[in-house]
């Protein structure tokens, strides 16, 4: 098997990252984002299952009333091109494999487990942050927005204060 | 002349089909930075491997200056870029959680799709939490729907809090981002592991 190809230079990466994220801003007048589009396919699926629930309960009656079909939104489509533009690359640089990556010292039904509950904090913490690591921290800084420098610092701080408890994981 | 949405130079159906073709490139950059890598996002928070940190840092300054620069040359009107609103309390609270699910996890949402793409399992169990976090905030909306609005303060600028322009405090964060890339060396080397390695040019 070949090795895989080389990362990238990561400034050179972040330069990349932060021109897509003005191309973001000039044709579209918003930033990156990534949750946002979970939270259609959410929305989109409950309202499908759920008719009747959608109209009664309060979140879906918000979101509703502020957007068009849920599947319709640009965070849908940019993250349809991210899967598309991740397995491109990954193709390219030789790394698509089916693999549970982990530590050394974990077990591989751990680290999903893991996984699983760490997606659960972070759709929940999205929606209550109004965005992740994305569209509020990312864009948010960009902007210049208070708000976005707020759930950053919260976001690495935590994740910081936490990284003890959490060795086992990844050390 | 920009945003092109706004000023209708572009059709609502063209603008979706430039988000795919931007979410392509968001997608491929993060993959070819190692985002889809959990033990290299996890890397930061140990030392061993702080990309992130200087992948996103240079993100956030490269597209906050392009912003200033085509509101200089005439090329953008600043005023219809969405800011995000500030919620105070549940800016804080989402962060926190979103920091616990960080670590636990080792993915942030954008970068489990990245990951999941190439075919990480881990990442795709992560996709599901995703799923099974939202629709519980839904769910239990009426529950957390007070802490979720409260202490509104429109959308504010960190420049307006701090009294600064936006140049200077642009100015600022580059400085300090400075700073964070020379720790960041700094710990790649102190922190380095045998069982890793940070594999970039």
């Amino acid at each position: 098997m070949n090795e895989p190809k080389k990362y990238m230079n990561p400034y050179l990466g972040g330069v990349l990252l932060g021109l897509v994220l003005a191309v973001a801003f000039w044709v579209s007048g918003r930033g990156l984002g990534a949750s946002g589009a979970a939270k259609s396919v959410i929305v989109a699926g409950v309202e499908t299952v759920a008719p009747s629930h959608a109209e009664n309960a309060l979140f879906y009656q918000e979101y509703g009333s502020t957007h068009e079909h849920p599947l319709k939104s640009w965070l849908v489509f940019e993250m349809l091109g991210v899967l598309v533009g991740g397995f491109l690359s990954g193709a390219l640089a030789g790394r698509l494999h089916f693999k549970v990556e982990r530590g050394p010292n974990v077990s591989s039904r751990i680290r999903v487990i893991f996984a699983v509950i760490g997606g659960i904090f972070f759709g929940f913490g999205a929606q209550l942050g109004r965005g992740c690591t994305s569209g509020s921290a990312l864009t948010g800084m960009s902007v210049l927005s208070a708000g976005g420098f707020i759930t950053m610092a919260a976001i690495f701080g935590t994740a910081f204060a936490l990284a003890w408890f959490a060795r086992k994981l990844w050390l | 002349m920009g945003p092109l949405i706004v000023n209708e130079i572009i059709s609502p159906n063209t603008n979706f089909l430039i988000a795919f073709f931007i979410g392509i490139a968001f997608g491929f950059i993060l993959e070819q930075n190692g985002f889809s890598s959990s033990r290299r996002l996890a890397g930061m928070f140990y030392g061993y491997d702080t990309t992130v940190l200087k992948v996103f840092f240079t993100a956030a300054i490269t597209g906050g200056l392009a912003l200033l620069f085509m509101s200089l040359f005439g090329w953008i009107d600043l005023s219809y870029i969405y800011i995000n609103p500030t919620f105070l309390w549940s800016a804080i609270g989402g962060g926190v959680i979103m920091g616990a699910g960080f670590i636990m996890g080792g993915y942030c949402p954008g970068t489990s799709f990245c990951a999941a793409a190439i075919g990480k399992i881990d990442a795709l169990a992560f996709i599901g939490g995703i799923f099974i976090g939202i629709f519980a905030f839904a769910e239990g909306y009426p529950l957390w729907e007070s802490f979720y609005k409260a202490e509104f303060m429109g959308s504010p600028l960190l420049s307006d809090w701090l009294g600064l322009s936006r140049g200077v405090l642009m100015l600022l964060i580059i400085l300090v981002a400075l700073a964070m890339f020379w720790v960041g060396e700094w710990a790649e080397k102190k922190f380095a592991r045998k069982d890793y390695t940070i594999n970039q040019r």
